[in-house]
């Protein structure tokens, strides 16, 4: 291990722990809050560890939502990372098999950038350093949640206390991190008009299903986009 | 009871785990593959997480009363301008006025 690549990846990891520790405690919070046990809570967070996605499974958990429907909400909202390990491939084909499994899991948004900005500039992605950045945040994100849970387990009422509208409030913030994408405005139109269609007329969690379907399909029938897509969107804020 | 974890709870969180493990090696596997993704399947595959939340985003506004309203119109203003922090702050000010000033 070299150490002064791994210090300066936990450097730079740290700053994105700080500004995601809010979301993890937000997180945590709500899950205890939709019946999830502290354990269960920690859990998701070290095994999943991506944000957006663990409180969209919260939700619809607590929506009662059938289980398979949930993992693939997951699914879906962590599509994106499909994009991000494909980018990524070509500054870790050095790495060891065991190397790239840990890589890909502690794949993130801000992870993604960093380090393909960091193999753009030339000055090559080491697994010392991408390893460094990545427990950063990986424990503060575990521990940050833990706390939550702790928190949201001696709160009282969520409603008199505001909690039940951070989650929607949350979920549109991350849709306009997404503004500047090409064919933002299309898409979101359609999603919304699908899912509040859907809401009425099949009734939930349906309106999640068909609401994404009609977005995707408007999308992939839009004009070829001649700029390349900015994938890094939702960086400021989902860990 | 609220400490413990519950069977179908954990086989729920890790298929969660497995599932978002796939999307994170998935495109090394697919690139090691095929070389490139199709244009068009590519702005499809991009355009998936706006849409999934969307349908998170929408139906709540239009479900919820007026104090989630003026929360999310709240939200939406600052956020246009300002990073996620500040957004769900005034989401979260705007409910808490409407809820114990307001009496909405």
């Amino acid at each position: 291990m070299n150490r002064s690549e791994f210090n300066q990846g936990m450097k730079g990891g740290l700053v994105i722990a700080l500004s995601s520790a809010p979301f993890a405690v937000l997180f945590g919070a709500v899950a205890s809050d939709n019946g999830l046990s502290v354990m269960e809570a920690g859990l998701m967070s070290a095994t999943v560890y991506a944000g957006a996605s663990q409180l969209v499974g919260i939700e619809l958990f607590g929506h009662q939502v059938a289980p398979w429907l949930i993992v693939l909400s997951v699914f879906a909202v962590n599509f994106r990372h499909i994009l991000y390990s494909a980018a990524l491939t070509r500054y870790i084909s050095h790495f060891s098999p065991v190397q790239k499994f840990f890589t890909f899991f502690v794949l993130t948004d801000p992870q993604f950038a960093e380090a393909v900005q960091r193999g753009e500039s030339g000055r090559g992605v080491s697994f010392p350093w991408y390893i460094g950045f990545g427990a950063a945040i990986y424990f503060p994100w575990l521990f940050f949640s833990v706390v939550g849970a702790f928190f949201g387990r001696m709160m009282g009422d969520p409603r008199a206390l505001a909690i039940d509208v951070l989650l929607p409030v949350y979920f549109l913030g991350l849709v306009i991190g997404f503004r500047r994408k090409p064919g933002f405005y299309p898409v979101v139109a359609a999603s919304a008009l699908g899912s509040v269609l859907g809401y009425h007329f099949v009734g939930s969690p349906w309106h999640v299903s068909i609401g994404a379907a009609v977005g995707v399909v408007v999308a992939a029938l839009l004009p070829l986009s001649t700029e390349p897509a900015p994938v890094t969107a939702v960086a400021e804020t989902e860990s | 009871m609220a400490d413990q974890l519950s069977m179908d709870m954990v086989v729920l969180i890790l298929a969660a785990a497995v599932a978002t493990f796939l999307t994170r090696i998935g495109g090394y596997v697919l690139i090691t593959r095929m070389k490139t993704i199709p244009p068009r399947m590519e702005q499809a595959l991009n355009a998936v997480p706006a849409a999934v939340l969307t349908t998170l985003v929408a139906p709540a506004f239009f479900n919820g009363g007026w104090d989630v309203k003026i929360a999310m119109l709240a939200a939406l203003v600052v956020g246009v301008r300002y990073p996620g922090l500040l957004l769900l702050g005034a989401g979260w000010a705007a409910a808490m006025i409407c809820r114990h000033l307001l009496g909405f």
